[in-house]
């Protein structure tokens, strides 16, 4: 049984993505006690899946380093990976919590030696890789992931697999009788860090994502790019494994648009130009993008970085929404449209597609504990937006389409909101 | 019912947006478009020759106030009512019917391209229909079919053509649509007083309509 202190002074925080991971930490150090539940085995949430990022263009694990330097110097947060809030009941002050823990069936011993993985045989979908390869079925969810500690996949549980595993491991990490449980804790506040999900782009269906393996979206992209990634960072295509050296960005794919998302998902321009970058750096001269918008919408401080980009003679702009893609017999996606500036059409084979993806909040489709529905409202596009006088603050993308440093601002400010809540209750007690 | 085409280009001014806002069916959408280009490249008609602009221009030539150029375009006769476009439009705009609201305001103003295939047909099936509440294959066919290209009776022309299309023809006698003799009267709907007056209702609504409107 997982024990965890907790009282209706701890705050409790729900995800832990870059938003929730700081919410956590900016409570803690002012001296509250914290619980950071996470659906993830890992920490780091969709950031530690970026390759690099924009402005700085810095590798997200260098940030995200920092970040867990100071939450393991801290005492005073209570980390539960593969954990989930399945009840909320009370009101501000006076939270009473379920959250339900998803066996890892490796426990605190684990010292990722790795020979449980060399053990096993059946490989699974490489989540942390968007799918786009397999792991094996005892993995580490990435190599920086923290905590370092291995998972057992539970489709072997039961079979030779997990046997084997459990003989290979010298330090007897492995506990394969672990069980799914719930337990209950209390809290006075609580920060709802839940973050998005890309959007599902199948659903653009003239854009025939799933269908041509050429097209891929963004956090794909993400992927391809990273030397952790599954194709070690060569930009290859999925169809056939081509270098692809002619890659075109779909912007707005699936925001701003009444028949999908209907906001601005803000930071898909900035990723796309970012990625332009990854070509560059893959292919040099020979690395061409071509962007296809309706207007760029690099916001306020990052103008310098779009102006930079389009001063790069391999990056192309096209000012159009893509109308729909076909496939060349050689695989080639191929682009329709008119491009507004003159109206023209156009009918441009690529070697790979890039959906610029939007954000679609986490909480959406979610069923909100009752308790916090109360309180909690969804803006037209289903994010978070708070109501009079929860004890419950969102952060991050789960409140709005956000990158990261205004992810982590709205953190911040949802810790504070949370710390006053917990304050009240302190005075009240004393 | 018809409007008076200077009155309302002097009316309006230069606010020819403003106009189709009041004017035409759906105009009061068009200040949506974001000019995404989505409806341009969806457009089937915009992949043929022949057609002047596809929605998105029509969109933003209104908005720049070029209202003989839109008025006089064959563009909205074109539109095939594929709804490609409105269904993809990431406005939602009802894109189809916003054509036909600015083609029928030509055609009132009596602007709208004379011989236009599309304007031209749908004229000469609509008095067809409307006479007797069935349409009379035969008389529609003379009638699109025996005339040149300003429109005035042509036997030779027809006949010409009817050789053409001869095949089709027998086909549609064999399949029983298509009665020769319909050419001396052709069957009727019931209740002939009826549909008239039921028409004639119809029309005068629609024209209390427009005239609120025009007023
Ligand atoms: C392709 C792409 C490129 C990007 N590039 C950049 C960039 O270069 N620079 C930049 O600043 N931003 C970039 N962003 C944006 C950046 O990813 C986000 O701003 C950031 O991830 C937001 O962090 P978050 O913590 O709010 O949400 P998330 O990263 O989504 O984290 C949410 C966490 O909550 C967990 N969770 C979800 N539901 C539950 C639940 N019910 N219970 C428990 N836990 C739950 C998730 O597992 C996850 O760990 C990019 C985004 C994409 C898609
Ligand atoms: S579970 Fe055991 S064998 Fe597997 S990585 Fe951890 S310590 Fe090594
Ligand atoms: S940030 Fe750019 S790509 Fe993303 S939704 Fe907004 S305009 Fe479209
Ligand atoms: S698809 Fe809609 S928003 Fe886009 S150009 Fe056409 S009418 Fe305008
Ligand atoms: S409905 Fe008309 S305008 Fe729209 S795509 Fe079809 S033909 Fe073009």
């Amino acid at each position: 049984m997982t024990s965890i202190v907790a009282t209706n002074q701890t705050i409790l925080v729900v995800g832990g993505g870059i938003a929730g991971m700081t919410a956590a930490l900016e409570a803690a150090e002012t001296g509250k006690q914290v619980v950071l539940v996470e659906k993830n085995p890992w920490l780091g949430g969709r950031t530690a899946q970026l390759y690099r990022y924009f402005p700085k263009m810095c590798h997200p694990t260098c940030g995200l380093e920092i970040n867990l330097r100071r939450l393991k110097a801290n005492p005073r947060i209570q980390v539960l990976t593969m954990a989930e809030v399945t009840g909320i009941s009370g009101e501000a002050g006076n939270y009473s919590v379920n959250v339900t823990l998803s066996p890892r069936y490796v426990n605190n011993k684990c010292t990722a030696c790795g020979e449980c993985s060399k053990a096993v045989n059946s490989e699974i979908a490489d989540a942390f890789n968007y799918n786009l390869g397999k792991v094996k079925a005892a993995y580490l969810p990435h190599d920086m992931a923290y905590p370092q500690r291995y998972v057992l996949d539970p489709s072997i549980i039961g079979t030779a697999d997990a046997e084997a595993a459990k003989a290979a491991c010298k330090v007897g990490a492995i506990d394969l009788d672990q069980q799914t449980e719930t337990v209950s804790l209390n809290a006075g506040a609580i920060v709802w860090a839940t973050g998005f999900q890309p959007y599902a782009a199948e659903k653009i269906t003239p854009y025939r994502y799933g269908e041509f393996k050429n097209v891929i979206t963004n956090v794909e992209f993400e992927r391809l790019a990273d030397p952790h990634g599954p194709t070690k960072g060569k930009i290859l295509r999925p169809s056939d494994g081509k270098e692809a050296k002619n890659v075109a960005f779909i912007q707005c794919a699936g925001s701003r648009d009444e028949n999908h998302l209907r906001h601005c998902s803000r930071f898909c321009c900035m990723a796309s130009l970012k990625q332009t970058h990854y070509v560059q750096e893959a292919f040099g001269d020979e690395g061409k993008s071509t962007i296809y918008y309706i207007d760029i919408r690099a916001i306020d401080r990052f103008e310098d970085f779009y102006q930079k980009v389009k001063a790069n003679p391999n990056v192309a702009f096209v000012k159009s929404k893509v109308a729909r893609i076909s496939e060349d017999k050689n695989g080639d996606p191929r682009l329709w449209g008119v491009n507004t500036e003159g109206y023209k059409r156009y009918s441009e084979p690529h070697d790979l597609v890039v959906l610029a993806v939007g954000m679609e909040p986490a909480v959406k489709g979610m069923a909100i504990p009752a308790a916090l529905s109360e309180g909690i409202v969804a803006d037209s596009s289903g994010f978070l937006a708070m109501n009079g006088n929860t004890g419950v603050f969102g952060a991050g993308c789960a409140t709005n389409a956000l990158d990261v440093n205004r992810a982590v601002q709205s953190a911040t400010a949802a810790a504070l909101r949370a710390i006053q809540v917990v304050n009240q209750v302190a005075r009240a007690e004393n | 019912m018809s409007v008076n085409n200077t009155e309302m280009a002097v009316r309006y001014k230069n606010n020819f947006l403003k106009e189709l806002e009041d004017q035409a069916e759906m105009g009061e959408w068009i200040k949506m478009c974001m000019q995404c280009g989505v409806c341009a490249g969806s457009c089937p008609t915009n992949f043929h020759p022949g057609w002047d602009h596809p929605p998105q221009e029509i969109f933003m030539m209104v908005r720049a106030g070029r209202r003989e150029e839109v008025l006089t375009s064959n563009s909205m006769w074109m539109c095939t009512s594929c709804y490609n476009c409105y269904v993809r439009c990431p406005r939602k705009l009802p894109i189809t019917h916003i054509m036909h609201g600015i083609a029928n305001y030509a055609h009132r103003l009596g602007v709208a391209p004379k011989l236009q295939p599309t304007r031209n047909f749908g004229k000469i099936f609509w008095n067809n229909a409307a006479k007797t509440g069935r349409v009379n294959e035969v008389m529609l066919t003379v009638d699109l079919y025996f005339r040149n290209a300003e429109g005035k009776f042509d036997l030779m022309g027809g006949i010409k053509k009817a050789l053409e299309m001869q095949s089709v023809a027998i086909g549609l006698v064999k399949a029983g649509r298509l009665n020769p003799l319909e050419l001396f009267g052709g069957h009727k709907c019931k209740d002939q007083k009826g549909l008239q007056s039921m028409l004639k209702k119809a029309r005068e609504l629609e024209e209390t309509r427009k005239a609120l409107k025009a007023a």
